[in-house]
């Protein structure tokens, strides 16, 4: 008798060996697994970047050395060009010399920013209020609103533009900063992200502040903008990214070259001057990139609610 | 919409259980409060978008110097007019191209990224194009596409390991090649907007289902095209409406790569637009805003109807 207790506890404690073992297994190929499909994901991915690894080492490479590199782009002859990841000679000359020998370098870096950033209040002041609106209040006509805001979300520049052209020439603004800003401030476009925020906020803290006897306009500032936040700060990063990067709107509204951002500008560059261009695109990218590793979470945010559905 | 569908009923309830006028008074009081938060906004779009939009439509019934009314004059010379065929074809081929391939890549990216657990490095890697403007992203496809560029480099260096070809000396920024540029650029910029729609999509799946399936025994390949795809659906008709819009943003890389008149493979219809503006062509321009105008609503209405129909 004893010995087969015993027996069948050997076999018993076996089987779990077995057990353990195969979990053992499979977590190891489980994490392998997992290990590769990185592997496998992240080598595109990198490959995605190399643009960027190749501006950062042309930013920092001293004039000569560009030349050199890049001369059969100029002499029109067989060789190819070349690249170091590291320079032989690394220098900041490039920057050095934007920033601190070219004031018109300045000038169009604070018209980007000036245009972006009243661009961005404008947004706000208006765009959120109207995303609100949709959210919250239900009347009769307001889905029929909103889808013409979500076509006009959807029409590019291109179709606009006559229009756009047209209004402004009326007002007087054209070739002013405001034929750019204003069309821009009353886009559809951060009012649709927005209202995917709110749209998150449950419906039944807003009737119990209305009991409690808070007005409309409370409720907007005390609940609605701090938990609907999400919504309105992907609207502001996705649009900092757009309107840096903006180049129809004041190529055709803006006559004048000193009232250009850098992103129309930058192109302006010719190859003579490489290094320049180099480290104009560099210092053009650090805001951007800045706004984007900040804002990470609200841009992915953003772009999943640009996929929702009213 | 299951999360906010309890939370209406027991508004209603609440609202029944008033008297009568107490919900005639709060709709008037939501209407009022509608407006308020409305106006500003719709004001706007009325004045910049909307009311100049009516004048474009009517400028695209007259002649572009004296403003006399000229029937459907306009619209008969755009439509023969061999640039407007043209931009219109190349247009059409690039979103056609475009679309799907972008659609797929996102797909195949976003699967086994939902699988990782650590997926947020691999995701900022892939969005990170979106951060770079334009303007200094050109500077580098001029090194990679230009004839003594990166990939004739590479190309040869390739035919030469391998033996089958010799110096490649191709301009593909100056040929039809152009296009193909075109279309790499835009995958390279809008794969990581897609993989994080797919990859919200994905993991929106309730992992019930799944487990549901893998205990009965379904394969990898069942789950995928019986599970998986169909509860994308709604993932996909976003991820089309969104990569079409940023298609027309094309035309920056375009035009910088190769300016307002470039090779005819690219010269798209914002190149055309573009230079009716420049030549003061408001005739032209106001009947073709109109067309693409009109054609790109009747697609967003049926996509948005399409979509409608598969969410009930």
């Amino acid at each position: 008798m004893d010995g087969i207790v015993e027996n069948r506890k050997d076999r018993g404690a076996e089987k779990n060996m077995i057990w353990n073992a195969q979990i053992w297994k499979n977590k190891h190929i489980k994490s392998a697994k997992q290990g590769l499909t990185t592997f496998l994901l992240l080598l595109p991915a990198i490959f995605v970047c190399l643009p960027i690894i190749l501006l950062v080492t042309g930013s920092v490479m001293g004039n000569g050395e560009l030349k050199q590199y890049l001369s059969p782009i100029f002499t029109e002859g067989m060789e190819y060009i070349s690249w170091k990841l590291v320079p032989d000679y690394p220098t900041f000359e490039n920057y050095g010399k934007l920033l601190f020998m070219t004031p018109q370098f300045f000038v169009l870096f604070w018209n980007s920013m000036k245009l972006v950033g009243c661009i961005l209040i404008g947004q706000l002041a208006v765009g959120v209020p109207a995303a609100w609106a949709f959210a919250v209040y239900k009347v009769r006509g307001s889905r029929t609103l909103f889808v013409l805001y979500v076509v006009l979300m959807l029409l590019p520049f291109q179709v606009t533009m006559l229009s756009s052209y047209l209004v402004l020439n009326r007002l007087g603004l054209l070739n002013t900063h405001q034929a750019v800003i204003l069309p821009a401030v009353f886009s559809t476009f951060p009012v649709f992200l927005s209202y995917g925020g709110f749209r998150c906020i449950p419906m039944q803290l807003f009737e119990a502040a209305r009991i409690d006897g808070a007005g409309e306009g409370t409720i907007f500032l005390k609940i609605g903008l701090p938990l609907g936040k999400s919504g309105l700060l992907s609207a502001m990063v996705l649009g900092f990214l757009e309107y840096w990067n903006m180049m129809e709107q004041p190529m055709a509204f803006l006559e004048d070259k000193a009232l250009w951002p850098l992103s129309l500008y930058l192109p302006e560059i010719t190859w003579v001057q490489a290094g320049y261009a180099f480290g104009a695109s560099m210092i053009t990218l650090i805001p951007a990139v800045f706004v984007f590793v900040w804002g990470q979470d609200y841009l992915e945010q953003g772009i999943i609610y640009s996929g929702l559905k009213e | 919409m299951g999360k906010f569908g309890g939370v209406m009923r027991e508004k209603n309830i609440w609202m029944k259980g008033n008297w009568k006028g107490m919900r005639k008074r709060q709709g008037t009081k939501t209407g009022r409060a509608f407006l308020v938060f409305m106006m500003p906004s719709f004001l706007g779009v009325l004045i910049f978008v909307l009311l100049p939009f009516l004048d474009v439509i009517k400028r695209s019934f007259a002649t572009a110097v004296t403003g006399q009314f000229n029937g459907i004059q306009n619209y008969k010379t755009i439509f023969t007019n061999q640039a407007f065929v043209l931009a219109v074809k190349n247009t059409f081929r690039f979103t056609i191209v475009c679309i799907p391939l972008l659609v797929v890549i996102g797909l195949v990216i976003a699967l086994p990224l939902s699988k990782l657990k650590s997926a947020g490095t691999v995701k900022s890697l892939y969005l990170f194009p979106l951060a770079m403007p334009t303007a200094t992203i050109v500077i580098v496809w001029k090194m990679f596409f230009y004839k003594q560029g990166f990939l004739n480099l590479f190309l040869t260096r390739f035919g030469e390991w391998t033996g089958l070809w010799g110096e490649i000396h191709k301009d593909y920024l100056g040929s039809s090649a152009a296009f193909w540029v075109l279309v790499f650029s835009y995958v390279w910029k809008n794969t990581g907007y897609t993989v994080a729609l797919w990859l919200a999509g994905i993991l929106g799946i309730p992992g019930e289902l799944l487990e549901a399936a893998k205990v009965d025994g379904a394969s990898g390949g069942q789950i995928f095209f019986k599970i998986v795809l169909p509860n994308l659906k709604g993932s996909l008709y976003t991820i089309v409406i969104l990569s079409f819009l940023n298609s027309f943003k094309i035309y920056r890389e375009a035009y910088l790569v190769a300016g307002a008149y470039p090779e005819q493979d690219i010269y798209l219809l914002q190149h055309l637009f573009n230079n009716w503006f420049v030549n003061l062509d408001f005739d032209k321009m106001a009947a073709a805003a109109v067309c693409v105008g009109g054609f790109l609503f009747i697609v967003i209405m049926l996509l948005q109807h399409l979509w409608d129909k598969q969410e009930t």
